[in-house]
Formats: C-alpha cells, structure tokens, sequence
C-alpha cells in the first residue's frame, strides 16, 4: 500500500479526480515503487516546452539586437492573413521595411504572394505538423536575414488550436479572425485568443450582407482575453487599416492601448 | 496533433537529464498538464506510446496529473477554482477572472533505473 495515501499500488490516476490533485502537492510517488526496484526517483520540473522556450528566448535576443519588431500571425485557415499582409506590404512600401516568414503544412503559395509585392519572404513547410515552432524560425531567420529595425511577420499555420502553446519569440501575437467565422470563434479557441495581444477581425466589408453581431464578438473576444486591443479592418476595402498601420510603425500608439 | 511535438520534447528532456542524472532508462513518466495548457491528456498518451519506441523511455508508464484550473475574482479578492478560461466566478458571478492556474504543461518526476 502506498504511504502517502494508502491508495493501492498501480491505481490510475484519472483526470479531475480530486484524489489526485489533494495529494499533489505533497506529491511523493516514490512510495508507490516497489521496494526491492533498483529503480529511483528523480524530481526534474521541467516545462515540456523548456526547449521551446531556450529557443524562442534566442530568437527574441536576436529580434533585440537588430530592431526588430516580431510578430507572430495566428488564425484559422483562410481568415485572410495573407491577404492582409499583401495589403499591408503595398501600402507601407517606402515607409516600413518589411519581412515575412509564411508556415504553411504544404506549398510555397503564399511566399510567393508576398515576394510578388517585392518583399523578402520564407516559406517553412512543416509536413505533417500543424504549428511553427521557435527552432523552425531560427533556421528561416538565417535564410531570411531580416533588415535591422523591420518588421518582421510571421505567418503561423492556419490552425486555432496547436499554434498556441509555441512561443516562436515574438514581440507580439496577433490573432485573426474574420466575419464570415462567426462571432463564438474565440469561445471556441479561447487558448489562443488568451494569449493575443491584438485581435484583428477582418472582411468587414462584407458585414452588410452578413448577420453578424460586432458587440456580441468583441464581447467574446473580451470574455477569453480582457486586456489584448480590438480593431476591426478589411484588407479588400482598406477600413480600419489605417489604425492597424499605426499600431505597426509606432511603439507608443502600441503602448496606449 | 501538436501532442506529438509536446512528446518530442519530454524525450529531449529526458535524455539530457539522463546524461545530468547518470540513468539509462525511464520507467515512469509523471506529467502535469494543466486543463488550459492547450495539451489533451489521451492525446498525449497515444503520442507517448509512439514517439517512446526506440528511446531510453520505451515502454514507459506515463501518469497525468491534472490541476484545477483557477481564477482570481477581483471582486471577491480571491482565487477560485473554474471549468473554462472564461467561466464566471462561482461565489459572485463576475466575468472576467484572471486565470491563475491551470496552464501547467510540466514533467514533476521520473521513476528510473
């Protein structure tokens, strides 16, 4: 019998079985093991992402020293971040240096839209993976060799979900969403709205023809993450840009949020 | 899947805390995956299994822990145990908690030989 709890030895621990947790804290699973076992118990508490994170701290260091301010583009497939990037690279030709590293699980597609506007881009192709990660940007940084004081967009895999735990060493993270999605997308994925700093919701100029509650989306959004900044902008139509635009090229617009 | 790349790299802590620790093979693996750590627990076993074979750490027993997750109530000026990221405080209702706890995605501790 186990010393800690008096549980018997091989008990599975299930999932939201308080049993589990009450004893968590004193946690001590070395009185389960037999007592003949050459076998040891070694704490280590380690973050499963500690790699991760070396890796994304490296990357942030690297964004420091030259300028760069790093953003990491999340969303669902096809919420229009490329579009927007397009739009974005055009308007801002001559007065924002930019770069774009483009995850995609397949295709060059999108880095090709985005050199067609002239800009360096990247393309990663993560094969059967379904997020970046910081060491999958590390290798794109040495290809891509962004300018000092640029910014630099990263387009992360069209997914709401898996993209959320990988800090890439951002400065900031930017979820997109659009109006055709429906306004519970960030009830649905609150992992990843939590930790957005900006909330894009895009194509608003098809909100006529749409019946879609604004107030009811920004109140979800606010529910799931009550500190990231809202705007609402189309990259077809050119609204709402100009706020978007500001936000990009100027850290104090960033700061009074 | 990202539960995939999340074994990957318990394996890359495991075996450099083999090389730091001096053992050859992991029996026992505890994780503590917390309920918003974006992380699915039989996700996680399915991906232990098949990304194990063939390292220190084949045919090893993973168990999770599971934290409750938890909020701090400004009104209430306290942390409360919550279900979801954006569940109201459960004493009086407000919206908008800080969540405290419950993004845990940690390995505590190893039984190994």
């Amino acid at each position: 019998m186990c010393a800690t709890c008096g549980c018997g030895h091989g008990e599975v621990r299930i999932e939201g079985v308080t049993h589990d947790t009450d004893h968590f804290k004193g946690f001590r699973p070395a009185a389960h093991a037999p007592d003949v076992s050459p076998a040891r118990m070694v704490q280590i508490e380690q973050d499963i992402l500690s790699k991760n994170n070396d890796l994304a701290g490296a990357n942030r260091k690297f964004f420091a020293m030259r300028g760069i301010f790093a953003l990491n583009m999340v969303s669902s497939p096809g919420s229009g971040k490329t579009s927007l990037l397009v739009r974005t690279i055009d308007d801002l030709k001559g007065k924002l240096p930019v770069a774009v590293i483009e995850g995609d699980q397949e295709t060059s597609n999108d880095a090709e839209r985005i050199r067609a506007t002239g800009a360096a881009a990247v393309q990663i192709n993560t094969g059967r993976g379904c997020h970046l990660d910081a060491h999958m940007v590390m290798g794109a940084l040495e290809q891509l060799k962004p300018a000092p004081a640029s910014v630099l967009f990263i387009e992360n895999v069209g997914n709401l979900v898996c993209p959320a735990a990988f800090d890439l060493g951002e400065a900031a993270r930017v979820a997109l969403f659009s109006v055709t999605e429906g306004e519970d997308k960030p009830l649905k994925y609150p992992d990843i709205f939590a930790s957005a700093d900006l909330v894009l919701i895009n194509k608003i100029d098809l909100l006529p023809h749409l019946s879609y509650d604004m107030a009811k989306a920004e109140a979800n959004v606010r529910r799931v993450n009550p500190r990231a900044r809202i705007m609402k902008l189309s990259a077809t139509s050119g609204e709402g840009l100009a706020e978007w635009y500001q936000w990009l090229a100027d850290p104090s617009a960033r700061a009074a949020a | 899947m990202h539960e995939m790349s999340l074994c990957e790299g318990i394996i890359s802590v495991l075996e450099a805390e083999a090389k730091k620790q001096n053992f050859a093979r992991v029996k026992t693996v505890w994780l503590e995956v917390g309920p918003f750590s974006g992380a699915e627990p039989e996700a996680m076993k399915f991906c232990f299994d098949a990304v194990t074979r063939g390292t220190l750490a084949e045919n090893a027993r993973l168990e999770i822990v599971t934290p409750e997750g938890q909020g701090f109530c400004g009104t209430c000026m306290k942390t409360v145990a919550i279900a979801e990221r954006y569940d109201p405080c459960p004493t009086c209702g407000a919206v908008l908690l800080q969540v405290t706890g419950g993004e845990q995605l940690r390995i505590k501790e190893l039984e190994v030989v």
